[in-house]
């Protein structure tokens, strides 16, 4: 049970990064401070999704093949082959694509398919608090707070005095 | 894990900092340095996710995090409140309840998770892995991650930056980008 | 002498280097870590360090307000007309290699990526902008010694 755990250690705290996130939503009155929340619970979000690509003894996930000095020795080959291709022999530049096969099936890379969604999701995610923080703006200007007790409050005002007028 | 990996070292110390980064955002009601605080936490996530070998990630995370979404609530805490109310007692244990009862769960759902750095794990043994062995032969671009970004699944960008320039339509209709104009005549 | 002296000479040291960083970062996200969006992050960030310290109305006359509404616009139009433009040349939508003859090389990947990474800097960079431009200029003014 420990083992299983301790080999694991990654989706617990980001487990427990969660659950701060969701406290701070759920406790908290200030509408600001839900949306720090909210915004903690997301990046926690992003954790596990990089956790899961993540391979033992790999490197980020960027081919040898026209870039200097990536990986081990061996890529100073590549180097060499890179240099060659700008002089924009096709047999040169079929030979680097095939040794950059070759690179990519010799060496270890962590999974790209999870970075390409968080790359997104991070971007998209602060154009969604902007407009979170855009309506809480707008509710400060009407009701003059941001707490959610008096918010309601200052609605069920409105409301019993339509009601009895 | 035979031997003691001493990069597992940097690991543990960045989650013992995001931890603690995390609860102190919680429990401050001041809201400027609640703010100050998340900024703290995306660069300490950046350098978490470069940690991952996701660079693309953490680029990503350090410039918006650290840099436009700090801003954004600075802007923000300056045009509503700079103190939150403290949180009532019984507000604070049924959240602590609900918190603790999501957290339960997830811990039983964690053993069913595949071993970190697991090379053979369902997400990293099909179409991940195949991008990378394709990318040389089909797009010839040495980073992965922007051919599998604009070209593999060049759709689903299109969808977010729609949804992106959809995010500015609706901040531009709420706010307006000239309200100095007409804060005397608003409706 | 007025008052952030320090910083206004800094910053405008550090403005047009942070904007070519950005542009680096947009045109070699082929071969390094970046991108469309961190370039247009990036750009986004040294427009509102020059707000920040010169002021939000000698920012608005660098990069006025119709230029972040048409540029947004204009972003998420250059990507689809990438896409269109596969589309009049005969392949499938966003099929990049029909850009360009050379098919050893796949040029036409090369291109088409730029493209649609430059309509995402685009549209990154102008919304960045306008939410931005929309807090800041309801922002109150707060004397120095209130903060």
């Amino acid at each position: 049970m420990i083992e299983i755990l301790a080999e694991r250690f990654n989706f617990i705290i980001v487990i427990i990064l969660m659950m701060t996130g969701l406290y701070a939503v759920v406790a908290t009155g200030n509408l600001v401070k839900r949306l720090v929340g909210l915004s903690l619970f997301q990046t926690s979000v992003f954790f596990l999704y990089i956790t899961i690509g993540k391979v033992f003894g790999g490197q980020p996930p960027i081919l040898p093949e026209y870039s200097e000095g990536h990986g081990g020795g061996d890529t100073y080959g590549g180097d060499v082959v890179a240099a060659s291709d700008y002089a924009t022999d096709a047999a040169a530049s079929s030979v680097s694509h095939a040794d950059a096969g070759h690179y990519a099936a010799e060496a270890i890379y962590s999974n790209p398919l999870p970075h390409v969604l968080i790359l997104t999701a991070i971007v998209v995610g602060v154009a969604t608090l902007s407009v979170g923080l855009a309506l809480v703006v707008r509710i400060r200007e009407t009701y003059g707070t941001i707490e959610d007790e008096a918010i309601n409050q200052a609605d069920y005002a409105i409301d019993s005095a339509r009601r009895n007028t | 894990m035979t031997e003691f990996d001493w990069t597992q070292l940097l690991d543990y110390a960045l989650m013992a900092m995001l931890l603690a980064v995390g609860i102190a955002i919680v429990r401050l009601r001041n809201l400027f340095a609640a703010v100050m605080l998340m900024g703290v936490y995306s660069l300490i996530s950046a350098a978490w996710f470069v940690s991952l070998d996701a660079v693309d990630v953490a680029f990503t995370e350090a410039a918006v995090g650290a840099g436009i979404s700090t801003v954004l609530m600075l802007a923000a805490m300056l045009l509503t409140a700079r103190e939150a109310e403290p949180v009532k007692a019984i507000r604070h244990w049924a959240a602590l309840i609900v918190v603790s009862v999501a957290g339960a769960a997830l811990f039983y759902a964690v053993g069913d998770m595949p071993v970190y750095g697991d090379p053979n794990s369902p997400a990293n043994s099909y179409v991940g892995m195949d991008y990378i062995t394709s990318t040389p032969n089909e797009i010839a671009i040495p980073n992965v991650v922007t051919a599998v970004l604009a070209s593999y699944r060049g759709f689903d960008t299109f969808g977010e930056t729609v949804v992106i320039f959809a995010a500015g339509l609706g901040v531009m209709l709420l706010l307006g980008l000239n309200p100095g104009k007409k804060k005397g005549d608003e409706e | 002498m007025s008052p952030h002296l320090v910083l206004r000479v800094v910053s405008k040291l550090l403005i047009p280097l942070i904007v070519i960083f950005g542009l680096y970062v947009h045109f070699h996200g082929d071969y390094s870590p970046g991108g469309g969006f961190q370039a247009g992050v990036i750009v986004a960030a040294a427009v509102i360090l020059y707000a920040l310290i010169f002021g939000v109305d000698s920012a608005k006359q660098a990069v006025p307000t119709w230029f972040v509404k048409f540029l947004a616009a204009f972003g998420v139009l250059l990507y689809g007309g990438t896409g269109v433009a596969t589309l009049v040349l005969g392949a499938n939508f966003l099929d990049y290699d029909v850009l360009h003859p050379d098919l050893a090389h796949h040029s036409g990947q090369h291109i088409g990526i730029i493209l649609v990474e430059l309509g995402v800097l685009s549209t990154v960079f102008a919304v960045m902008m306008a939410i931005f431009y929309a807090f800041a200029g309801r922002a109150p003014d707060i004397p120095e010694g209130e903060w």
